[in-house]
This record gives C-alpha cells, sequence and structure tokens, in this order.
C-alpha cells in the first residue's frame, strides 16, 4: 500500500507540526528544514524516526544529511516504499 | 555581614505545585491551610501492587501556557521548571541585565525519570530506532539549567546542585555564591522534581520513607504528630530571581526579602539516616554567615517530612545550634501541604519563606491531631501565625539523603 507523494507531504506535514510547531502549509516541497523551517539536527530526528514509523519505510543517518528540503525527503520516502 | 560584599535581593518568584499553579494561588492556598494528597487514579496499585498509592499532583492545568512541541522536548521536571521561571521572571519585571551578568541555578534530586524510564520502554517494545532523539537533552538532570539559561539568554554560568531533597535549597545557596563572588548580578534559582512514577513510589515505599495511610491520604502528611509514618510524594517546581542589591536598587525593583545567610555542610555518617550534627553545623553557619543573633530568628520553615525520627530530631538540632535560644521561633511544615517535592522541595519552601518574610505570615502546618509531647518548638498548628513588625528573619533547612545539609537565613526587606 504505497502512499501518494501527496499522502507522503500531508503525513510529513503533520510530523514537522507536531515536533516543532511549524504551520503545516508552511511545510511545502520546496522549502529547506534547516534555512526555511529553521529545524534543528535534533528535531530532524525525531521527524525522520517519526516518518519511518508513520510510511513504513527505512531512512539510513547517512541519507538524512542529503535531505535538505521537504521535497527530497517526500521524493525518498516514496522511493523507499518499493 | 561584611561591607565589601554584596547583599542578595529576592526580586521574583514563580512556582507549579501542588497547591497552584502560581505564587498568588499557592501562597492563598496555604494559608488555607489545603491538603493536596489524593489516591492516584491510575490503577498501579492493581498492576503492580504498590503498597502506597497516594501522592500530591501538580494541580491541573499548571502547564497549559506551554505549547506542545515546547512540552515535548522537556522532561516533566522540565516542564515544571519552564513555567516556574517564566512567572519568577516576569515577577521580576523581566529585567534588562547584561546575559554576561546573568546565571541560572536549578538542581533537581533525580533528573528527567519519567523521560528514561519511558525510553526504555520504548527500547524494549518498539526497538532502539523508535528511541526520541530528544531523550538524552530530556533525562539530564541539568536539563531545567540549561533550558532556562537559553529561554533567558543567561551567560554567566548555569549550574545544577543535585543533592537528593536539598538540591532546591543548594541551589540557592549556589545563586547567592554567584552574586556573593561577583559572577553575576541576576541569578535565576530553584529547584525541580517530576517522580511520582510507580518504580519511584515502590522504591521509596520499599526503605520505608513513605506514609502508609492510604485509606486517609490527605492526612497522611502529618509532621509533629504523634502518629505521623513517612512522607507523601508530591512534585513541582520553584524558582526565585536573586539580584545583587546595587542592581536591584538601580532598576527600581521591588524587594520581597534578603536571602542573607546560607550553611552547608554534609554529614558523613550515614545513605539516608539524619544526623543531627550536620544539620546543626548547617543552621549555625547560616545563622553567622546571615550575620543575625539567634533572637532574631522568628520563624523556621522547616524541612518536617513527617517521618517519625526526623521531625523531632531537626528541631533539637536547631535548638542546639541556636543554644536553646528558640522560644520566639514559630515552626512549619509546608510539606504537611504540598507533599515532599524532593529536588522542587527546598526551592518550594524558601518561596514560602521569602513571603513568610514578606506578609508577615507563617503558613500552618496541617493534620496535627495529636501534638508529639516531645516537640521541642512552637508550630503554627493548624493556623497561620503572625510574625511581630521590624526586622525578622526566617531559617528554612533542607536535608538530602546522602547527607547533604542546607539551612538558609531569609530577612525581611
Amino acid at each position: 500500500m504505497a502512499h501518494t507523494e501527496n499522502e507522503i507531504l500531508e503525513g510529513l506535514a503533520e510530523i514537522v507540526n507536531e515536533e516543532t510547531g511549524v504551520a503545516t502549509e508552511d511545510v511545502k516541497l520546496e522549502k529547506s528544514f534547516t534555512d526555511d523551517l529553521d529545524i534543528d539536527s535534533i528535531s530532524m530526528m525525531t521527524i525522520v524516526v517519526n516518518a519511518e514509523e508513520k510510511f513504513d519505510v527505512r531512512i539510513p543517518d547517512e541519507e538524512v544529511k542529503n535531505l535538505a528540503t521537504v521535497g527530497d525527503a517526500v521524493k525518498y520516502i516514496e522511493g523507499a516504499q518499493n | 555581614m561584611s561591607a565589601s560584599r554584596s547583599r542578595v535581593a529576592v526580586t521574583g518568584l514563580g512556582t507549579v505545585n501542588p497547591l497552584g499553579a502560581d505564587v498568588a494561588s499557592t501562597w492563598e492556598a496555604a494559608l488555607a491551610g489545603t491538603s493536596t494528597a489524593r489516591t492516584l487514579d491510575n490503577d498501579w496499585k492493581e498492576s503492580y501492587g504498590l503498597s502506597v498509592d497516594f501522592a500530591c499532583r501538580l494541580v491541573p492545568g499548571a502547564l497549559d501556557s506551554l505549547s506542545r512541541p515546547e512540552a515535548k522536548k522537556l522532561d516533566p521536571s522540565g516542564q515544571y521548571a519552564m513555567v516556574a521561571a517564566r512567572e519568577a521572571w516576569a515577577d521580576a519585571g523581566s529585567p534588562d541585565v547584561d546575559p554576561t551578568r546573568l546565571g541560572v541555578v536549578v538542581g533537581s534530586g533525580i533528573g528527567g525519570i519519567w523521560t528514561t524510564l519511558d525510553q526504555w520502554d520504548v527500547v524494549r517494545e518498539r526497538g532502539a530506532r523508535r528511541v526520541n532523539p530528544f531523550t538524552v537533552p530530556m533525562l539530564m538532570a541539568n536539563s531545567s539549567a540549561a533550558n532556562i539559561s537559553m529561554e533567558l539568554g543567561a551567560r554567566a554560568g548555569a549550574h545544577t546542585p543535585v543533592s537528593a531533597c536539598a538540591s532546591g535549597s543548594e541551589a540557592v545557596a549556589l545563586g547567592m555564591g554567584m552574586i556573593r563572588d561577583g559572577r553575576a548580578d541576576v541569578v535565576v534559582v530553584g529547584g525541580t522534581e517530576a517522580s511520582i512514577h510507580p518504580m519511584t513510589i515502590a522504591a521509596f515505599a520499599n526503605i520505608r520513607a513513605l506514609s502508609t495511610r492510604v485509606d486517609d491520604p490527605e492526612h497522611a502528611s502529618r509532621p509533629y504528630d504523634v502518629d505521623r509514618d513517612g512522607f507523601v510524594l508530591g512534585e513541582g517546581a520553584a524558582i526565585l530571581v536573586l539580584e545583587s542589591e546595587e542592581h536591584a536598587k538601580a532598576r527600581g525593583a521591588r524587594v520581597y526579602a534578603y536571602a542573607a545567610g546560607r550553611g552547608m555542610a554534609s554529614d558523613a555518617h550515614h545513605i539516608s539516616a539524619p544526623n543531627p550534627e550536620g544539620q546543626a553545623a548547617a543552621v549555625r553557619e547560616a545563622v553567622e554567615d546571615a550575620g543575625i543573633a539567634a533572637q532574631d530568628l522568628k520563624h523556621l520553615n522547616a524541612h518536617g517530612t513527617s517521618t517519625p525520627l526526623g521531625d523531632i530530631g531537626e528541631l533539637r538540632a536547631v535548638a542546639d545550634a541556636l543554644d536553646g535560644e528558640t522560644d520566639q521561633i514559630v515552626v512549619t511544615s509546608t510539606k504537611s501541604m504540598t507533599g515532599h517535592l524532593l529536588g522542587g522541595a527546598g526551592a518550594l519552601e524558601t518561596v514560602f519563606s521569602v513571603l513568610a518574610a514578606h506578609h508577615r505570615t507563617v503558613p500552618p502546618t496541617i493534620n496535627i491531631e495529636n501534638l508529639d509531647p516531645e516537640t521541642p518548638m512552637a508550630i503554627a498548628n493548624g493556623a497561620p501565625a503572625q510574625l511581630p513588625d521590624g526586622d525578622v528573619a526566617v531559617l528554612n533547612n533542607a536535608f538530602g539523603f546522602g547527607g547533604h545539609d542546607i539551612a538558609l537565613v531569609v530577612a525581611s526587606a
């Protein structure tokens, strides 16, 4: 049961909001986690841990540093589902 | 008191505790003699066979001011401290102070015990990968001091004394030192604890420290009563803003009272049993440090945890330290109302001591049905007591497992 890109974005936005208080509507594909959303490295790890559980995927630590934007994360999760 | 040393003013107060979610409601409930001990609504007694199933929980709604993401990054002990610190800072008028002259000293007896145990459950039940990445910053005992230093931009130093039930008072004592030593002009001090957990209750129960009055929890914390049988666990935080007198006067701050003296001793005696000699040494040092005479002390906010040996032993130690000059002193144990906040206790009781000096009123000790005839000093038994006009000094004791003895003297402004 793969999630669509939109479902992943929505789910990710909920996690980001829950963990950091950033409004869900601000979590857009082109936004940078650090520069635009002001998310620090520990918060990023909480988002990763929660996303892994929500989408039933594994995001290895060495991949996390490549997830600069929300779109990067959505794309990675989408691919990792298969 | 030496002329070269700054007097330490108390200019802000904050607390969340079983009596109230702020200082005003706490003081009102304390003067009304309110018991906060209740049977816990968790099914811990049935699930785990706890012999004690009551405690003094934080008042409902006390943490409502925290945002959800904020709360998620703080252990309950850190949440309590943050809410109390914000109240104290605002109460002090949010002083404009050079960040390098602003310090923080906030103690805790245990630290983030809920986080520690919750995340161990996560490891066992859901695997290591699911552990919250914030676990370490949440469980570390210095978490509250660190988070408050970030909140206020305090860069003169952030410290965390860990001395069991003396931690909160030790924080006040060390904060006084930061000002006297010239390291800071303003220091935010206090203590916090959130440890009403089935494991903690079981552990304190097994060392026979807790009251087992399960059929009458509201009257279980009864210092100086002949039938006292142990303390009642409480939780919460209390924070004070300490300020050099010069700094406070220069900005026209309201001064509640002065943190005038401190005494610190260690028993080197036993890991849990109190030692009157260490207690007396701390009291003697605090009185001398404050530059007052025994006769100036009009009130003692006692450690008084409602244990059979501890309560009377403490009063005898005080009498010994003051060479028997105790007729002018009214004693209270506010733990009869709040339960024992462990690392938060000394700080909350310093707040009560400051308010007593400020309002000239001693909050009552409740639940005394039959005063122990061995009680060697006068107790504010069941009703508030008035303090005289003029200069008054208040003694406040806190002792911790491990033989940590802290005595503080608060002087009226």
